[in-house]
């Protein structure tokens, strides 16, 4: 009888529940894990690099694409340390716009998350429902940038322009006519942000939904309660941010604790776990997801009510109109500045964070007075949870893994940069 | 490797009047039934989940996703591939069983897009492998993937989505561009050269300088000793 020995498996990169290109080399006890080493690299495309050689306001489009499921906040981050260093700070409307388009993000790539995590754990249903609640949010974006995704809608001074007062509309076509297209377009008669209010009113009923899918679900309670548990201490000492550090226990939230934007002034809570295993961090989550819509309510409301310039009135930073571009040379030669030099900020150093969905992303500048920056490097949230891999599904069965990926949300855009 | 050649391939010339709506029939079912291969290379990936679920719908086309490479019939490369990607993407394709169609999606797959600058990816995808079809965008929405799969049924309906047979045909171009990138020593596990000769594709393009270069590096395959126990080694660390 020979003896088993422990054997080594390679989980991906070419795996479904591997979001995009995990590589996982697993070594195995039987199926018992005995080590785990994730192996990164496969999308680095050298963002920081790239954003070294280009003005500072060309390459907030990098930011969308580095976390691709949480876009705005990722700009967030990079443009909010660009504000800083240039000692500039957006006009108090654009602060609530980022506050609620953060938001925004923040529903979309929770949800993103629900759906994945789900599918990956066998339950097929919530990731359906979950990409049509994402379809609202998407036109949300598309209504202000007119993109689905890639937004580059943040721009150092504010955003690029106000909310608009007329929601996109479906048209009739050959298929779709006369009391469809109606049906279809009834929550779209007023502004952008009627069309938000409309799906903040019915989002916490969905979200009730998804959670008789899943938190009583007892295969889904099987698959998750007391897989990959970290203590507290552990997840502090490990640089969890976000709702892996929240699961754990501690209440850590950057909106919070050095708040930005317009945090301070909504009101919210923050979800805590209790266990810090993976069921508690889609508890965390899923409390995230109604909190979000809570904040987008009171933005919703202040935003009614208080009209204003959307963008610094500053024109060695920010784009001068398009009007004043076409009859005024000096709005010209500004534009013109703008778009082929930038703007150079002083000599000097920032460092700028905000609590993107998947924890604490940070944009740390290094300018030496040019128009691009020195050095960029950015903190990307996934980075310190895929490192402690290792740690987490050590002792546990081949088919927790995808659950304990799932539960990290890890997307490699950032990790990876 | 060389038992493939055992295989008896019958070349017998079709004399049946028949055999031309058969052939029709079989590119029509084929072109209705397509499995994309999962493998998300990039930002494009995303727009993928929303053009299957129920918005876009795309399963109404009888197009699926699918996880294993040996079963699909689409490879879909969605976005930028990094050098340390398109190592796996070859591999991945060599796997697929033909006919097999590649659609690059983004325009990182055309030209670099956003990232031609960039020392770390490759540019452009058909330099590696032969692309059916590109759908361009940054990223496209799920109307144009849609009306890019459809386009793509549309050439395998009509017989023209026949890229695959180019990768045998040419194989030493791709081969070469291959080897610029990683190195003279790059090998896949797959026999091309030998798959062409048996599907009957050897064209003038198959063998060159730099299949031969790759005949002085290449270490013969061996099966895997699949005995447990001693003669194991331990685990590379
Ligand atoms: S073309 Fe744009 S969306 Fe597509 S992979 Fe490239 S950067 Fe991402």
């Amino acid at each position: 009888m020979p003896e088993i020995r422990n054997f080594t498996l390679n989980f991906g990169p070419q795996h479904p529940a591997a979001h995009g290109v995990l590589r996982l080399v697993l070594e195995m006890d039987g199926e018992v894990i005995e080590r785990a080493d994730p192996h990164i690299g496969l999308l680095h495309r050298a963002t920081e690099k790239l954003a070294e050689s280009k003005p500072y306001n060309q390459s907030i489009p990098y930011m969308d694409r580095l976390d691709y499921v949480s876009m705005m906040c990722s700009e967030h981050g990079y443009v909010r340390a660009i504000e800083k260093l240039l000692g500039i700070e957006a006009p108090i409307r654009a602060q609530y716009i980022r506050t609620m388009f953060d938001e925004i993000t923040r529903i979309l790539n929770h949800l993103m998350w629900l759906g994945t995590h789900a599918l990956d754990v066998g339950a097929m249903t919530v990731f359906l429902y979950a990409f049509r609640e994402r379809e609202d949010l998407m036109d949300c974006y598309e209504a202000v940038s007119g993109t689905r995704m890639h937004a580059a809608y943040y721009r150092p001074g504010g955003v690029y322009r106000d909310l608009p007062e007329q929601m996109p509309q479906y048209q009739a076509s050959q298929w779709v006519t006369g009391r469809d297209v109606e049906v279809r377009n009834q929550a779209r008669q007023g502004s952008l942000l009627d069309f938000i209010e409309d799906f903040c009113n019915r989002f916490p009923g969905l979200v009730d939904e998804y959670e008789t899918l899943l938190t009583d679900n007892r295969i889904w309670k099987q698959r998750t309660v007391g897989i990959a548990v970290v203590s507290p201490e552990r997840a502090m000492q490990l640089g969890f941010t976000g709702p892996m550090l929240r699961g754990s226990g501690i209440a850590w939230d950057l909106r919070k604790k050095q708040s930005y934007a317009a945090y301070d002034k909504v009101d919210f809570d923050i979800p805590v776990g209790k266990e810090g295993d993976c069921y508690d961090r889609y508890l965390v989550r899923i409390e995230e997801l109604r909190q979000s819509n809570r904040i987008i309510q009171q933005c919703i409301d202040w935003l009614r009510k208080n009209p204003g310039p959307v963008m610094l009135d500053d024109n060695k930073i920010t784009v001068p109109s398009r009007n004043e571009m076409k009859d005024d040379m000096e709005s010209l030669i500004h534009h013109f500045k703008l778009f082929t030099e930038g703007f150079c900020p002083p000599v000097g150093e920032a460092y700028a964070a905000v609590e993107a969905p998947k924890g604490e992303f940070g944009c740390y500048i290094i300018s030496d007075g040019a128009n691009k920056p020195y050095r960029l490097k950015i903190r990307a949230p996934g980075f310190p949870h895929l490192a402690a891999m290792d740690e987490m599904v050590k002792g546990h069965m081949l088919a927790d893994v995808v659950a304990v990926i799932g539960s990290m949300d890890v997307v490699f855009g950032e990790i990876d940069r | 490797m060389s038992s493939i050649n055992q295989i008896p391939v019958i070349n017998a010339k079709r004399g049946n009047p028949l055999s031309k709506v058969f052939d029709e029939l079989v590119r029509f079912c084929r072109s209705r039934s397509l499995f994309i291969l999962h493998y998300c290379t990039g930002c494009g990936a995303i727009e993928l989940p929303p053009a299957m679920t129920s918005r876009f719908d795309m399963e109404r086309l009888g197009i699926q996703p699918m996880v294993s490479p040996r079963q699909a019939d689409i490879l879909l490369i969605t976005g930028y591939v990094s050098i340390k990607t398109l190592k796996r993407v070859i591999l991945t394709y060599e796997q697929m069983g033909s006919p097999k169609y590649v659609i690059g999606i983004c325009s990182c797959t055309v030209n670099g897009g956003m990232y031609w600058q960039s020392y770390a990816t490759a540019k452009k995808l058909d330099e590696y492998m032969p692309v059916d079809l590109y759908i361009a965008g940054c990223m496209p929405r799920p109307e144009a993937v849609i009306a890019g799969l459809q386009q793509l049924m549309d050439r395998i309906h009509s017989g023209e989505a026949n890229s695959w047979e180019d990768y045998f045909r040419n194989y030493d171009y791709y081969l070469g561009n291959q080897q610029k990138l990683f190195g003279d020593h790059w090998q896949t596990p797959t026999d091309i050269i030998t798959e062409a000769k048996h599907y009957n594709l050897m064209g003038e393009g198959t063998l060159g300088e730099h299949t031969r270069l790759l005949e002085q590096h290449q270490k013969p395959l061996e099966a895997l000793d699949m005995r447990l126990g001693h003669n194991l080694k331990e685990p590379t660390k």
